[in-house]
C-alpha cells in the first residue's frame, strides 16, 4: 500500500500552496480557499500517521472533526466576507486595515 | 437570701431605666409611682432580710457568696455579697429613707422640669448605695463608691441652668475625687500585700501573720506596722472625702444646691455615711496611730463644722453643717474605739436628720409658694431671717422639728441621746485609757472629749436657734406669713415616721431603758476589736473597761451640755434677754470668722487652686515660649530643611531611574509599532518565518 512518504510529500505540497495562496492573494474568498487547503493537508497527515503509525481510527476520527470544523469556519468565514462586501464594496484583505494605528 | 439581697441591689437599677428611657410616659401618667413601688418592694425585701437577721439574732450572722469576675494571670478581682448585721441594718435605713424620700418628692418636685431624670437619679442612687452596702470587698466598694459620688453628682446640679448649682456639683465631685486617690492607694498597698481585698480575707491576713510575711522586699522592706498604719489612713482618706470631713467637707455645704430631699437622701443620711461605713468596714485593721488620726480628724470636723452652724443664716446650710458635725462625731467614735457608737449615731443619724432636712424642705417649699403668690422673685426661700412664727402655719413641720432637734441635742427619750452620749463616753474612756496612737503620746487624748462636748453644746444651741428663728416669734415678713401654710400629706407624712424613729425605743427593744442602749442593736452589732496582732495594738478589753466607768459621767455631763446649749438659745432668740447682735459684735474676730466658715473656701481659693493656677500659667508659658519655639517648631523648621534636601534628590535620583526605564519602555514601543501593520498576510509571514527559525534552531 505505498510509503508514508508519498503521503507526507503530497500534504506537504498541499501545504505549502495553501500557505502560497493564503499569504499572496488579496481576494478573501481565495484566501479561505487556501486555508481549506492547508487544512485538508493536515488531514492528509492525520490519516497517513493512523494508518502507519498509529495503526488506529484516532486520525480518522479528527479528520471528520476537521472537516465538520472547515465547513463551520466556512460558514463564518463567508457570512464576514459578505459582511465585508456590503460595508465596503470589496473584498480586499490589503485594505481591511482600520484597526491599524 | 443571696437572691433578695441582688433583688435589692438591682431594683432601684431598673426603676432608673424606666425613668430614664419611658420619660414621656412618666411625666403625662403619674409615672413617678413606678419608682415609688419599686422602693417600697426594695423596702419590703429589706424588712425581710431584717427580719431573718433578728430570727439569727447573732452577732455573728453572716452570708457571703463570692464570684470572680476575672482573672489576669495570677491576678483575680472577685465580686461578692455579704449580708450580716451591719449590711442589713444600712440596707434597711437605706431603703427607708430612700422610700419616704420618694414619696415625699412627689408634693416637693411636682412641675419641676425634669421630673423623670430626678426620679431616676434617685434610683441610681440607691442602686450604687445598696451596691456599698452589699460588697464584700474593698474593690466593689471602691466600684460602687465613685458610683454614689456619680449620683451625687447628678442631683446636685440637678438645677444646672443655676451656676452655683453646676459649680456646686462640680465641687462636690472634684473635692471627693481628692479623698478618692487616697482610697485607691490603700487598696493598692493592701492588693499588693495581700493580694485580695476580700473584708474577710483582709482581715484574717493581716491576723495570720501574711501581712508581715508579703511585705518582704515591697515598698523599699517598709516596717509593717507603719505600712498598715499608711494603708489605714489612705483607704480613710476616701472616708474624709465621702463623709465630708476636714479638711475636705467644704463640698457638703455647697452641695445643698440640689433639691431638699436629695440633701435629705444624700447629703444627710445615706451617702455622706458611706465614709463612716467604710472606716466601720475598716476598723480592725487601724493600727493605734491610724485611729489616733481618725479620732482626730473626726473631732476636728465635729467641733469645727458646729462652731459654723451657729452663724448660718440659710436654714439649709445650717442643717448641712450640722451634718458635717455629725459625721465627725462617728468618725470620732471609731477612732476611739467606741465602734458601736460610731455605727449606732450612723442609724440614728440618719433617721433624724432626714427628718429634720424634709421638714426644713417642707418649710422652704411652703416658703417658695408663699413668695410666688405675692410674685416676688428676689427673696431667699431659705433665709431664716425672713422666717419667723410659723408654729401657727405649721404644726406638723414644728412638732417633727421639735423631736428630731432634741433627738440631735442629746436629751434622753429620743435615740439621739443614745448614740450621742455612747460617742462621748467612747471618747471619755480613750482619753483615760489610750497609751498607744501618736495622740496619746503628745498627750492630746483630753481634747477628744473636749471637741465631743464643745460640739455637742454647740450643736443644741445651733438647732434651738433655728427653731426659734423659724417657728417662734413674730413673723418678719407679713405679707409672706399670711400665705404660708401647712405641706400635704405625701410630705408630712414621711416626716411623722422620721420622728417617730427618733424615739429610742426603737434601737433598745426589748429593754425599755432611755438612759441605756442595750437591746437588740448593741447585742447584735459587737465591736470586733482589732486584727493587728503586732506592734502597737488597740486594747478592747482596757477600753470596754473605762467605757463603762466613763458611761456615767459622761452622761451626766453630756446632758449638762446639751442643757445649757438649748438654755443659751433660748436666752438669746426666744426671750431675747441677750441681744445677738451685740453679742456677735462682742465676740468680733470669731463671729466674722465662724460666719465666714473660718475662711476655709477663700483658703482653697487662694492657697491652693489661684497658685496651682499660677503655676500652671508659668508652665504653659514656658510650654509656648521655649518648649515649642525650640524644641517642637525647632524639629518642624529643621526637618523641613532636611526633607527639601532628600527631595531634591529623590526628583534626580529615583525619579530619573523611574522616568527613565518608563523612556526605555515608550521607545520599544514606538519602534515596535511598525511591525504593526494591520495586514493579516504580513502577520502570517512572520509567523512562518518564526516556525521557520525554530526548525533551523533545532536543526543546529
Amino acid at each position: 500500500m505505498g510509503y508514508i512518504e508519498s503521503y507526507l510529500a503530497l500534504s506537504a505540497i498541499l501545504f505549502v500552496l495553501g500557505l502560497y495562496t493564503v499569504s499572496t492573494r488579496r481576494n478573501a474568498v481565495a484566501i479561505l480557499m487556501g486555508v481549506e487547503l492547508i487544512l485538508n493537508a493536515a488531514n492528509i497527515n492525520f490519516i497517513a500517521f493512523s494508518k502507519f503509525v498509529t495503526h488506529s481510527l484516532d486520525g480518522h476520527v479528527v479528520t471528520i472533526f476537521v472537516v465538520m470544523l472547515a465547513a463551520a469556519e466556512a460558514a463564518v468565514a463567508l457570512a464576514i466576507v459578505l459582511n465585508m462586501y456590503n460595508n465596503t464594496g470589496h473584498i480586499n484583505v490589503d485594505e481591511a486595515n482600520s484597526l491599524k494605528q | 437570701m443571696i437572691t433578695v439581697a441582688l433583688l435589692i441591689l438591682l431594683l432601684p437599677l431598673l426603676s432608673f431605666a424606666i425613668q430614664i428611657f419611658f420619660r414621656k410616659f412618666i411625666e403625662s401618667k403619674n409615672g413617678e409611682w413606678i419608682s415609688i413601688g419599686i422602693q417600697l418592694t426594695t423596702l419590703g425585701l429589706a424588712f425581710y432580710l431584717f427580719a431573718v437577721m433578728i430570727g439569727h439574732y447573732d452577732p455573728h450572722f453572716r452570708i457571703e457568696e463570692n464570684v470572680t469576675w476575672f482573672n489576669l494571670g495570677n491576678f483575680s478581682l472577685e465580686m461578692g455579697i455579704l449580708i450580716d448585721n451591719i449590711s442589713v441594718i444600712m440596707l434597711l435605713v437605706v431603703a427607708l429613707i430612700s422610700s419616704l424620700v420618694h414619696i415625699y418628692s412627689t408634693e416637693y418636685m411636682k412641675g419641676d422640669i425634669r421630673f423623670s431624670r430626678y426620679y431616676g437619679f434617685l434610683g441610681i442612687f440607691t442602686f450604687s448605695m445598696n451596691g456599698i452596702v452589699l460588697a464584700n470587698n474593698f474593690f466593689m466598694i471602691y466600684v460602687f463608691w465613685e458610683l454614689v459620688g456619680l449620683s451625687s453628682y447628678l442631683l446636685i446640679g440637678h438645677w444646672w441652668e443655676k451656676n452655683s448649682a453646676a459649680d456646686a456639683s462640680k465641687k462636690a465631685f472634684i473635692t471627693n475625687r481628692v479623698g478618692d486617690i487616697g482610697m485607691f492607694m490603700g487598696l493598692m498597698i493592701i492588693m499588693t500585700v495581700l493580694g485580695t481585698l476580700n473584708y474577710q480575707g483582709v482581715y484574717t491576713g493581716i491576723a495570720s501573720g501574711e501581712w508581715e510575711g508579703g511585705i518582704g522586699t515591697l515598698f523599699g522592706g517598709a516596717n509593717p506596722h507603719t505600712l498598715l498604719t499608711w494603708a489605714g489612713i489612705l483607704l480613710f482618706m476616701g472616708a474624709v472625702g465621702k463623709s465630708a470631713q476636714f479638711p475636705l467637707h467644704i463640698w457638703l455645704p455647697d452641695a445643698m444646691e440640689g433639691p431638699t430631699p436629695v440633701s435629705a437622701l444624700i447629703h444627710a443620711a445615706t451617702m455622706v455615711a458611706a465614709g463612716v461605713y467604710l472606716t466601720v468596714r475598716i476598723f480592725p485593721i487601724l493600727t493605734p496611730d491610724a485611729m489616733a488620726t481618725v479620732a482626730f480628724i473626726g473631732g476636728v470636723t465635729a467641733f469645727y463644722a458646729a462652731t459654723i452652724a451657729i452663724t448660718q443664716n440659710d436654714i439649709k446650710k445650717v442643717l448641712a453643717y450640722s451634718t458635717v458635725s455629725q459625721l465627725g462625731y462617728m468618725i470620732m467614735a471609731l477612732g476611739t474605739g467606741a465602734y458601736v457608737a460610731g455605727f449606732f449615731h450612723l442609724i440614728t443619724h440618719a433617721m433624724f436628720k432626714a427628718g429634720l432636712f424634709l421638714a426644713s424642705g417642707s418649710v422652704i417649699h411652703a416658703m417658695h409658694h408663699a413668695l410666688h403668690d405675692i410674685k416676688d422673685h428676689d427673696t431667699d426661700a431659705q433665709d431664716m431671717r425672713n422666717m419667723g412664727g410659723l408654729k401657727s402655719k405649721m404644726p406638723y413641720t414644728y412638732l417633727i422639728f421639735i423631736v428630731a432637734s432634741l433627738s440631735i441635742s442629746g436629751i434622753p427619750f429620743f435615740s439621739g441621746f443614745l448614740s450621742k452620749d455612747a460617742i462621748l463616753a467612747g471618747s471619755w474612756a480613750y482619753a483615760s485609757t489610750a497609751h498607744e496612737g501618736w495622740l496619746a503620746s503628745m498627750h492630746m487624748a483630753w481634747i477628744l472629749p473636749f471637741f465631743g462636748f464643745g460640739a455637742a453644746v454647740i450643736t443644741a444651741f445651733y438647732m434651738f436657734r433655728l427653731i426659734f428663728m423659724t417657728f417662734f416669734g413674730e413673723s418678719k415678713r407679713p405679707d409672706i406669713f399670711e400665705k404660708m401654710h401647712e405641706s400635704p400629706k405625701a410630705m408630712t407624712v414621711p416626716l411623722m415616721i422620721l420622728a417617730a424613729l427618733s424615739l429610742f425605743f426603737f434601737y433598745t427593744i426589748p429593754s425599755i431603758n432611755p438612759f441605756s442602749t442595750h437591746g437588740w442593736f448593741s447585742h447584735v452589732i459587737e465591736n470586733p476589736g482589732t486584727v493587728v496582732n503586732f506592734g502597737s495594738t488597740f486594747n478592747l478589753e482596757h477600753f470596754e473597761h473605762a467605757n463603762h466607768e466613763a458611761h456615767m459621767p459622761a452622761m451626766i455631763l453630756s446632758l449638762i451640755v446639751a442643757t445649757l446649749g438649748i438654755g443659751f438659745a433660748t436666752l438669746v432668740y426666744l426671750l431675747k434677754k441677750v441681744s445677738a447682735e451685740s453679742l456677735a459684735s462682742k465676740l468680733g474676730v470669731l463671729y466674722k470668722g465662724s460666719f465666714n466658715k473660718w475662711y476655709m473656701d477663700e483658703f482653697y481659693i487662694n492657697g491652693i487652686i489661684r497658685p496651682f493656677l499660677k503655676g500652671c500659667d508659668a508652665v504653659a508659658l514656658f510650654d509656648m515660649e521655649y518648649y515649642d519655639h525650640y524644641l517642637i517648631n525647632g524639629a518642624g523648621r529643621n526637618t523641613k530643611k532636611v526633607s527639601s534636601g532628600v527631595g531634591v534628590a529623590d526628583d534626580l535620583i529615583v525619579d530619573g531611574a523611574v522616568n527613565f526605564s518608563g523612556y526605555i519602555f515608550q521607545w520599544l514601543g514606538w519602534s515596535l509599532k511598525f511591525i504593526q501593520t494591520g495586514r493579516i498576510q504580513n502577520y502570517l509571514i512572520f509567523a512562518l518565518i518564526g516556525v521557520v527559525a525554530v526548525f533551523l534552531l533545532n536543526a543546529f
